[in-house]
């Protein structure tokens, strides 16, 4: 069996390792260029998930640690598409987020920013996308948070995103930004991200259809994940 | 101009941060909230093959250890197959394998481990057979997009692997060997940065 391989990534559209304004990269991107390798069984296999794997509220952000009431925050409700450079659906694959709450606070015990814990709020959830490859969560908007690079630098309102694909190769994290946000141009991270098309990937549209009158606002989505080569010898080659 | 071509563009990556455990290990972020954290169990109880546990640390380009890393591993199980359907021999797969775990590394220490069951050889590209090796990938605060190596074992026959020969050095094959510390225990230290840097390959 000759595998149907995956595209190669577009390193010129995904961040370098070395983005010196994004200060902690200087000391953890590689000196060394990468070497190439030709996908093989190890590459174009990886993990497969289950709903036995997932709790019932794991993709409800503002019911899966809720103790007292709802968590603080604008509603929101993100949604969106996993799908293939080809256009094609990624059925059945872990989509994970975190975030801040809606004050920008993590959940986490190294983070000490002032603003305060929600206490109904845990910050992450996950799901699986359907046979279409669709995926939702519901959650509040993360509020924006300062951290330590430039003297004055803040993170815009972001959310955190894990995706896993079919193979191993495609593997990705990512965040996702909202539009209109003005702290999106100053920041060092985003800026990572040499191709302003390519930043605009990661902005998410207001989507007020998807949106639950009297209820939620909602914001859209789509991860984009690696294609696959033409496969010889078939009738069609994949992918085109 | 020519016709376009169509094709969407894959999602650019955007580094992990430091608070990754929130969403991938909230409980070493300090809080409980899933019945099931994923990624835990590699192996699964019932596999046959070696038992073997795996360690390490992962070093900037100081050489100080990075303390908020995120690991994850993909592998073979001891016959060589991937619970995968495409591997043409995953029905025969051992039972409750999962191939795939997530581990974090110590706050205080660095130090990263996992207990799995060493894997056997997988077959190459065109019918070469690639030596026992787990597939890593390193996410982390600083880390623009994920890292991918592999982990080789120094007691294994590792002289016809069709990837470690396409490392042009031969001392920076090296990186890519676990080194045997006790019977079923291995050390493999990731460098991100210098001279003992670690080789990352583009999947």
């Amino acid at each position: 069996m000759k595998p149907a391989e995956y595209y190669m990534r577009d390193r010129n559209w995904q961040p370098p390792a070395l983005t010196p304004n994004y200060k902690t990269s200087v000391a953890r991107s590689p000196r060394l260029a990468m070497i190439s390798l030709e996908n093989t069984v190890s590459e174009i296999t990886g993990p497969r998930f289950g709903h036995e794997d997932l709790g019932p509220l794991d993709h409800d952000l503002i019911r899966n640690y809720a103790t007292t009431g709802d968590p603080v925050g604008e509603r929101i409700i993100v949604h969106g598409r996993v799908l293939d450079e080809n256009a094609r659906p990624v059925p059945g694959t872990l989509v994970e987020v975190w975030q801040a709450n809606a004050g920008g606070r993590y959940r986490h015990k190294k983070d000490t920013y002032l603003a305060p814990i929600d206490p109904n709020f845990g910050g992450c959830g996950r799901t699986l996308t359907d046979a279409e490859g669709y995926y939702f969560f519901r959650t509040v908007k993360p509020g924006a948070y300062p951290w330590r690079n430039w003297v004055n630098n803040w993170r815009p309102a972001h959310i955190h995103i894990s995706v896993f694909g079919a193979g191993f190769t495609q593997r990705l994290i990512t965040q996702m930004y909202f539009e209109g946000d003005p702290l999106i141009a100053h920041c060092p991270i985003v800026q990572s991200i040499v191709d302003p098309g390519a930043v605009d990937q990661l902005i998410a549209p207001l989507d007020l259809n998807a949106g639950i009158p009297l209820d939620s606002l909602a914001y859209k989505f789509d991860i984009i994940l690696r294609g696959r080569r033409s496969t010889l010898f078939e009738n069609r080659l994949e992918g085109n | 101009m020519p016709q376009p071509l169509h094709y969407l563009k894959e999602t650019p990556s955007q580094t992990a941060g430091p608070y990754v455990h929130i969403g991938l290990a909230p409980g070493a972020a300090g809080f409980e909230i899933f019945e099931n954290e994923l990624g835990r169990d590699i192996a699964g109880p019932d596999a046959p093959g070696e038992r073997i546990r795996v360690e390490g640390l992962v070093t900037d380009g100081t050489g100080a250890p990075v303390k908020d890393v995120l690991l994850e591993a993909w592998q073979a199980d001891a016959s060589g197959i991937y619970p995968h359907a495409e591997d043409p021999r995953h029905a025969d797969c051992a039972p409750g394998f999962r191939g795939w775990g997530r581990v974090i590394t110590d706050f205080d220490t660095g130090l990263w481990a996992f207990d799995t069951v060493k894997p056997g050889a997988v077959p190459g590209r065109n019918g070469t057979t690639q030596a026992p090796h787990i597939s890593l990938w390193i996410v982390a605060r600083g880390i623009n997009i994920g890292l991918n190596t592999r982990l080789y074992f120094e007691d294994e026959d590792n002289g016809a692997d069709p990837v470690l020969g396409l490392v042009e050095q031969a001392h920076r094959r090296d990186t890519l060997i676990a080194r045997k510390t006790a019977p079923g225990h291995y050390r493999f230290d990731i460098c991100l940065q210098g001279d003992a840097e670690t080789v990352f390959f583009d999947i």
